[in-house]
């Protein structure tokens, strides 16, 4: 067994992209190997900077002699026959091989070195290599037919053991040679195969390994300011990027001047990260420090002196912007940015940005007003942090809905306050430059003005949650502006008929969504979704195909909530069986997703339960004889005057006790006592299928007792519709 | 500084060029980039480009943001295979020292909506301060270049900042005997910032765009690229200046860059036609 270097040595390729290489390469590698027959033992990729690496270990040195056969026509056939399989073949009637009266074509492949191998598929690997952006350069490129690679391609090592593996690919021939550091190392090393690879390349000051790289880079920095006293802001996204834009990562500490500590703390850290990539500290009181961890590429000779030096300078001038933005939006009240808002065209079909303001003001008014958001909405969730959101609605119960509340009084008053202040950081400088601080400026500048500390935090999180994982806003005024805020956008958005297909969602409706749903069930927030969108169409000015829309977007809604609870265990035929199409009315479908969830994890826990799957397979075959009879909806029921056989009247007693404890628990929303109603039927149900013949010779006792099943069908789905659950 | 990067660059075969007589918002703007970089001659040119930016005017109150400056602009073409060194070469000439200094290649792709072009590279950072964009051209005018160009644009009083070690662009000292950046530039950046912000008369831009247009497009029926070129980059500035001005709406935005790139990519292919070169 024999190992294989791969070395492919470029100009500096994009940090972001070098994860993607690495897995690139080694399922192209794979699946060319594949191709002839051969498989590593191991493979290993590297990626940095300047070069991209393989190494596959355990590779044999040739692949396996394959013989392969086909089969031909009967020995005895029709000379037609034989003269068109010697065509299809390309063999004559001497090379065949007869058994058992039939005529074979066999041919042998012998095995091929896997250095023979490796020369082929290296270059084709190159060719197909998907980069996200790819680039021609050099005179090579007067054809636009010129090799691609991310950044101009210098060179190739390709070592089978210690042997080159001769090839050839645009100019490029493969080779034993790399170079090391671009400053410490720059000479040509000759490499001596897979083995000493990353040894050869350590001595000449390059570290291949990203993930050695990443370790340097974290326990460096952590020790840099832990020797200063600080604690480092821990950051992996950084971590992995210099790990990319280094061959020999050294971390240095550097500080700023601690007037500019004035400025947001999550600014500071964002121009850090974003425009110079370096990680900041904390000090013991967990504020902000004044210092910066950059990382360099070079061991300086004055130790790194200059570099701390320049980047402490143009972390400075990026901070003294930062500042000056900040000062200079400090300068004007919130309020008075509204005529900016008035400017931007939030969609073109849906007016500006101030038209969503408005919009989602009153909605945020009317969520509280309504009672649907009160002044301490009762929280399910035992802990932030804890699963996803929504876990633990505990089977069956749910929060009582909450009494409407007239006025709403204060609540109201800031919820409509957050609302009107909540997007006009959007035209602010700081937003302007660092556009992902929208909301927290807003927060900031807010309680700069000397809002209300409820309202600030509202402008601050009201785009929360952002995507599953994202915390899930607790305070009321927060969650009526988030609330209204994202039901505006699916609601507008729908109206206009924008709506996300396939992989295609520009106005990140799905999110919007996710954030809606997350809000009614973290919250417990008590409301049908049908009075949220035609509370939300009515807000709107804007001509909107109301019944269209609002088909949808219900169907949207659970759509996502079957994607969110998915993770949760829950079952989407479940959710279906709770949920049903149609109207209110029907079957007690259900459009109040706190109660919704309720039921349908005391569904799903009721219908994996003996009793529930048995329950389950009356009920389908009760709805089956229904169906074929043609039986539909409910049929008025008539106790009937034969004398009915003991299981028929046990049936009949236990639906008598059954149905009213079902309704009624339903409407206490006991959910699991529901249940247990149900199950209460499920040995009289079994029994009536055992004793009974419904489709009895007396045509008296086959109606009563089609009416009889109807009656099971109709209690069952008192509580949800069984015939969508599967199995 | 100007004068060692003329040297280095002739030395490696460049025509080293004059700053072209018009305002342009960079170095990529001048003829000698953009109608050059089109077509499979070998083309290798250095020069000093001044640059008017009119939005980034900050009334000489920030350290290094000027609505005037200048660059070195370097482009070779087809891109020589050790262009990184060459251009590492030239720092070294300029004075600076690669082993105390963080020499760094950080993505950033280049793209100009006006000119129709884009090119891959990078912007180079020099401790963490970006010194030079780096790029290899990969269209031009709409047009896929055949071969690719590279280009070296230097941030000369970033470059200058750096080298003579001060905080400030004014600072900087423009000779030995005592006149400072400060001296030469502080009123005309404060003057042309009120111009460029306030006062500049609309109007007159409106109609000095649509004239240009107009002009370009007659360039083009009488196959003039080079003068139909000329009054694109007039239309380009003039649009910059609109936007100073905050006259022009996001909407509009896209309609008058689309409209300058239609031009350029005019002129583009009437050169490409002048000189019978083929898409």
């Amino acid at each position: 067994m024999t190992d294989f270097l791969l070395e492919l040595r470029s100009e500096e390729i994009p940090a972001r992209m070098q994860a993607g290489a690495r897995e690139n390469l080694a399922k192209l590698f794979t699946a060319e190997l594949a191709k002839a027959g051969l498989s590593a033992g191991e493979i290993v990729t590297y990626a940095g900077p300047r070069r991209l690496a393989l190494i596959a270990r355990g590779l044999p040195a040739a692949t396996e002699a394959v013989s392969e056969e086909v089969k031909g026509p009967r020995a005895s056939a029709p000379p037609q026959a034989l003269e068109g399989f010697l065509r299809k073949t390309g063999l004559t009637r001497e090379q065949l091989t007869e058994r058992d009266g039939v005529l074979f074509a066999i041919t042998k492949k012998p095995g091929r070195a896997t250095a023979e191998v490796l020369a082929e598929a290296i270059p084709a690997i190159v060719r197909a290599f998907p980069w996200p952006k790819s680039m021609r350069w050099g005179a090579e490129s007067a054809s636009t037919e010129s090799m691609r690679w991310v950044r101009p391609l210098h060179a190739i090592v390709a070592l089978f053991g210690g042997e080159v593996v001769p090839f050839d690919i645009a100019g490029i021939t493969s080779g034993n040679t790399t170079r090391g550091h671009r400053f410490h190392a720059p000479a040509e090393i000759v490499l001596t195969g897979a083995d000493a690879y990353v040894e050869q390349l350590r001595a000449a000051k390059v570290l291949v390994d990203q993930d050695e790289r990443a370790a340097i880079i974290r326990a460096r920095a952590s020790a840099l300011a832990a020797e200063a006293g600080l604690e480092l802001v821990e950051d992996e996204g950084l971590v992995a990027e210099n790990a990319g834009l280094t061959e020999w990562p050294v971390p240095l500490l550097g500080r700023f001047d601690e007037a500019y500590l004035d400025v947001p703390p999550e600014v500071i850290q964002l121009t850090a990260r974003v425009n110079q990539k370096y990680f900041v500290c904390r000090s013991a009181d967990g504020k902000l420090a004044n210092a910066f961890v950059c990382t360099a590429n070079i061991e300086a000779t004055d130790g790194g002196a200059k570099i701390v030096e320049g980047n402490g300078k143009v972390l400075a001038a990026r901070l003294s912007d930062a500042r000056f933005f900040y000062e200079t939006d400090l300068k004007t009240k919130l309020d008075d940015l509204r005529p900016k808002l008035e400017k931007i065209v939030f969609h073109e079909k849906l007016g500006t940005v101030a038209d969503k303001v408005e919009r989602v003001a009153k909605l945020a008014r009317w969520l509280v007003e309504e009672g649907i958001v009160t002044e301490s909405p009762s929280r399910r969730r035992e802990g932030l942090g804890e699963g996803s959101a929504t876990g633990d609605v505990a089977g069956g119960e749910v929060p009582p809905p909450s009494p409407p509340v007239n006025g709403g009084g204060e609540l109201a008053d800031l919820a409509e306050r957050a609302a009107y202040l909540a997007k006009a950081d959007l035209v602010t400088g700081m937003v302007g430059e660092f556009p992902e601080l929208q909301g927290l400026m807003g927060g900031y500048y807010a309680a700069a003005q000397g809002e209300d500390p409820r309202v600030a935090e509202a402008v601050r999180d009201h785009y929360k949650p952002v995507g599953q994982g994202d915390d899930v806003p607790t305070a009321p005024v927060t969650v009526a502006v988030a609330l209204a805020d994202k039901l505006d956008t699916l609601v507008s958005f729908f109206g206009i008929d924008e709506r996300p297909t396939g992989s295609k969602d520009p106005f990140a409706l799905r999110r919007a969504a996710l954030g809606l749903i997350g809000l009614i069930l973290d919250n417990s927030l008590r409301c049908s979704d049908y009075d949220l969108f035609y509370q939300a169409v009515g807000n709107s000015e804007i001509g909107i195909g109301t019944v269209v829309a609002g088909g949808y977007f219900h169907d949207f809604i659970i759509d996502r909530l079957k994607v969110q609870q998915r993770s949760n265990g829950v079952r989407h035929d479940v959710i279906d069986a709770v949920v049903l199409p149609g109207s209110e009315s029907e079957f007690g479908g259900e459009r109040d997703l706190v109660r919704l969830l309720a039921r349908v994890r005391a569904l799903q826990a009721f219908v994996t339960t003996d009793d529930g799957t048995n329950l389950l397979a009356g009920y389908k075959r009760a709805a089956n004889i229904l169906k074929k009879e043609g039986v539909e909806g409910d049929q008025s029921w008539t106790a009937p005057t034969y004398t009915l056989e003991p299981a028929e009247a046990d049936l009949i007693a236990a639906l008598d006790a059954a149905e009213p404890k079902a309704a009624q628990a339903v409407k206490a929303e006991d959910f699991e006592a529901a249940m247990a109603a149900l199950a209460s039927l499920r040995a009289p149900i079994d029994r009536f299928f055992d004793d009974v013949t419904v489709n009895d010779a007396d045509p008296a006792k086959r109606t009563a007792r089609l009416a009889l099943l109807a009656r099971v069908r109709a209690a069952v789905h008192t509580v949800a519709d069984f015939s969508r659950i599967e199995g | 500084m100007i004068l060692t990067l003329h040297d280095y660059w002739s030395e490696r075969g460049c025509v080293i060029l004059q700053p072209y007589d018009m305002e342009m918002g960079a170095g990529t703007f001048h003829p000698a980039t953009t109608l050059r970089a089109l077509g499979p001659e070998s083309w290798n040119a250095a020069f000093v480009q001044p640059c008017r930016r009119p939005t980034d005017g900050r009334y000489g109150e920030n350290p290094n943001r000027l609505q005037h400056y200048y660059q070195y602009q370097v482009i070779l073409k087809p891109s020589p295979a050790d262009l990184q060194d060459l251009y590492l070469g030239s720092l070294a000439a300029i004075g600076v020292d690669m082993t105390k200094h963080d020499i760094r290649f950080v993505e950033d792709d280049w793209e100009s909506p006006t000119l129709g072009a884009w090119g891959l590279g990078w912007e180079v950072w020099c401790d963490g301060m970006e010194v030079t964009q780096f790029t290899y051209f990969q269209q031009m005018g709409g047009y896929d270049m055949k071969p690719v160009a590279g280009e070296l644009t230097y941030g000369l009083e970033r470059l200058a900042m750096y080298i003579q070690d001060v905080d400030n662009v004014y600072d900087l000292r423009f000779n030995d005997a005592g006149v400072s950046y400060g001296d030469v530039f502080l009123e005309n950046e404060k003057q042309m910032s009120t111009w460029n912000f306030e006062v500049a008369d609309t109007d007159t831009l409106f109609d000095a765009f649509k004239k240009a247009a107009a002009e370009c497009e007659r360039c083009l029926e009488a196959k003039l690229p080079i003068p139909a070129y000329e009054q694109a980059i007039k239309a380009s500035h003039t649009f910059n200046l609109l936007q100073a001005r905050g006259v022009i709406s996001v909407a509009e935005r896209q309609a008058y860059m689309g409209r300058v790139r239609d031009l350029a990519k005019g002129a583009c292919g009437a050169w490409m036609d002048k000189n019978g070169w083929a898409a």
